[in-house]
């Protein structure tokens, strides 16, 4: 921790956590082939906290949260420089499986995306695949209930992931990756493709999340970072050297950088000058 | 200034008089022009099945009449006997096509993966590509002779190599179909997986392979339907047998075998047979044809 202030203490923008830090992200290039994607990103993920991701198109931040759990693994011309800790212990170590790592740092994504098998299957996926020994359907039910998704769901357990709706989809996925009871949950937009309805009930089920897991979440929606988020990154997108490179412009308590933030950059984006 | 104004009020009043036109105008040349294109094509849709539905129906009448217990048991008759049927020709394309799976299924699948999900892009996957392509327009004969030059040169004429030789013609469609299938399954899916803590191969056995089932099976279908009506590479091969098949490496009888032998022969009961012959070729065809589709669906 004293390490990770010291680092962030020499930039502009400093921000000092104030809790335990899970996942100490320092990025300080990402590349895809030859094209600069991110710079000089250091975001501390903070225990039993929702950290927001927010900035316009292309700023990366969706890049820096699929750094967190080597998601940019699936992508063959990814590289960076800097380091990504995970309790310590560096997740791009020689010696780290990625897939292991995946199974501590879970994630969300944009589309709901359940598997084309029953609803029951789909919870149980992960628990399956870590050759879970205890009870199952108790367990099933018990990830499904935190994914508020239990009452409208019971009945039809055997049905397909896919016949549900888009909301109750994405619950469905939140409750996959919870079943399988990860440390931190990374989740990038995942009310983007949803009603305003169900976005308030995923909104409120982050909420809930925050008592068992650290949350990281990338938005598009400022008003959903005001509403959940801790602690808010703003990212920025350079264009200065030709290319579209994003950068971390400012971070802090969410409060901080919605009411009183010191980079007018921020001040200008969360007024809503641009987006 | 007043000249416009006149031209304006007479087109104004002239807009008002006419009111839009809304009814069906079947004479206006537009109209004329989309009836008879539309009708066109009509004709040409009924043209073109004319030779399944002609074919199905001759079968049906000439095959019809023959097709019983006997026909489906028994074995062929010889020059003037009567009665007989083509049980061992039908056991027979049964086992060769089932050879011809079991050896063409588990290769065209894996290497559909390989295609599909491991290297698509890779030079080896482009080049595999390309002779899979070219293999479905392959002549069938060829994969007959092919087959003859490797097995039936050394081990003789046997349902195994009849196996083969349908196995060499199933496995393009198989793995073009299940390439195609597993390509269909979204990327988010997978990226669910991997984001889950699956390895590649997890991926690929949980999600991968089950998602894109349905068009895989699809594929192998067609490929067996294909294969079963197959009968230039049997000639080469298993050539034909009047027994019922007792081990893979005799020769063995085969429908299309019987339909080519009997058609030919001067005797009305064979002739006979190899109607009905046909009729049962063509309903084998067929419904793998229809379990192809029936699989082809996607189930929500």
């Amino acid at each position: 921790m004293s390490a990770t202030a010291e680092v962030v203490a020499s930039e502009a923008s400093a921000f000092a956590p104030l809790g335990d830090v899970v996942i100490d992200c320092n990025l300080e290039k990402v590349f895809y082939g030859d094209f600069l994607a991110v710079r000089d990103s250091s975001v501390p993920i903070e225990k039993g906290k929702i950290t927001g991701f927010i900035g316009p198109s292309g700023c990366g931040k969706s890049t820096v949260l699929r750094s967190l759990n080597r998601m940019n693994d699936l992508i063959p011309i990814f590289r960076f420089e800097g380091h990504v800790k995970y309790h310590g212990q560096d997740i791009y170590g020689r010696k780290v499986d990625p897939v292991v790592v995946r199974r501590y740092i879970g994630m969300v994504f944009q589309q709901p995306n359940p598997f084309s098998m029953s609803i029951y299957d789909n919870v149980a996926f992960g628990l399956r695949l870590n050759r879970y020994k205890g009870n199952l359907e108790e367990h099933v039910q018990k990830a499904l209930e935190r994914a508020a998704l239990w009452n409208e769901v019971k009945d039809k357990l055997k049905n397909s992931g896919l016949s549900l709706s888009g909301g109750q989809q994405q619950r469905l996925c939140i409750a996959r990756a919870i079943a399988t009871e990860p440390d931190v949950l990374l989740m990038d937009e995942p009310c983007s493709a949803l009603d305003p309805i169900a976005t308030r009930q995923v909104e409120e089920l982050m909420l809930e999340l925050k008592e068992r897991y650290t949350v990281a979440l990338v938005t598009h929606n400022m008003q959903q970072a005001t509403r959940v988020a801790d602690t808010t990154a703003f990212f920025g997108v350079d264009i200065s050297e030709g290319g579209r490179t994003g950068y971390l412009v400012e971070m802090g308590q969410t409060r901080q950088i919605f009411q009183d933030p010191r980079e007018t950059l921020t001040r200008q984006y969360v007024a809503g000058e641009f987006s | 200034m007043s000249r416009l104004d006149q031209i304006s009020d007479a087109v104004l009043e002239e807009a008002l008089m006419s009111m839009p036109r809304l009814e069906r105008q079947p004479f206006e040349r537009r109209a004329m022009k989309s009836g008879i294109l539309t009708g066109l094509t009509w004709a040409v849709a009924i043209l073109g099945s004319i030779p399944l539905f002609s074919v199905i129906y001759m079968l049906v009448i000439k095959g019809g009449a023959r097709l019983d217990l006997e026909a489906l048991t028994a074995l062929p008759p010889a020059g003037f006997e009567t009665g007989g049927g083509f049980g061992n020709a039908i056991v027979g394309t049964l086992v060769m096509v089932g050879i011809g799976g079991i050896i063409s299924i588990p290769i065209g699948i894996l290497a559909a993966v390989y295609l599909a999900v491991l290297g698509p892009y890779s030079k080896l996957a482009g080049i595999s590509r390309f002779v899979a392509k070219t293999l479905t327009g392959f002549p069938s004969i060829l994969a007959g002779v092919f087959t003859y030059a490797i097995l039936v040169i050394n081990f003789g004429y046997s349902a195994l190599a009849g196996g083969v030789s349908l196995a060499v013609l199933m496995l393009p469609t198989i793995v073009l179909a299940a390439e195609e299938a597993m390509k269909q399954v979204p990327q988010r899916m997978t990226d669910a997986a991997f984001g889950m803590g699956c390895t590649r191969t997890q991926v690929i056995w949980k999600v991968v392979l089950p998602t894109g089932l349905p068009g895989i099976l699809t594929g192998v279908m067609l490929a067996v339907a294909g294969a079963a009506g197959e009968s230039a590479p049997l000639l080469f091969t298993a050539l034909f047998s009047n027994y019922y098949i007792s081990q893979m490496m005799e020769p063995t009888a085969s429908l299309s075998i019987l339909i080519y032998n009997f058609s030919a022969m001067p005797f009305e009961n064979q002739i006979q047979l190899a109607w009905a012959a046909s009729l049962v070729l063509v309903l084998i065809v067929l419904v793998f044809n229809i379990l192809a589709r029936l699989f082809g669906q996607p189930k929500v």
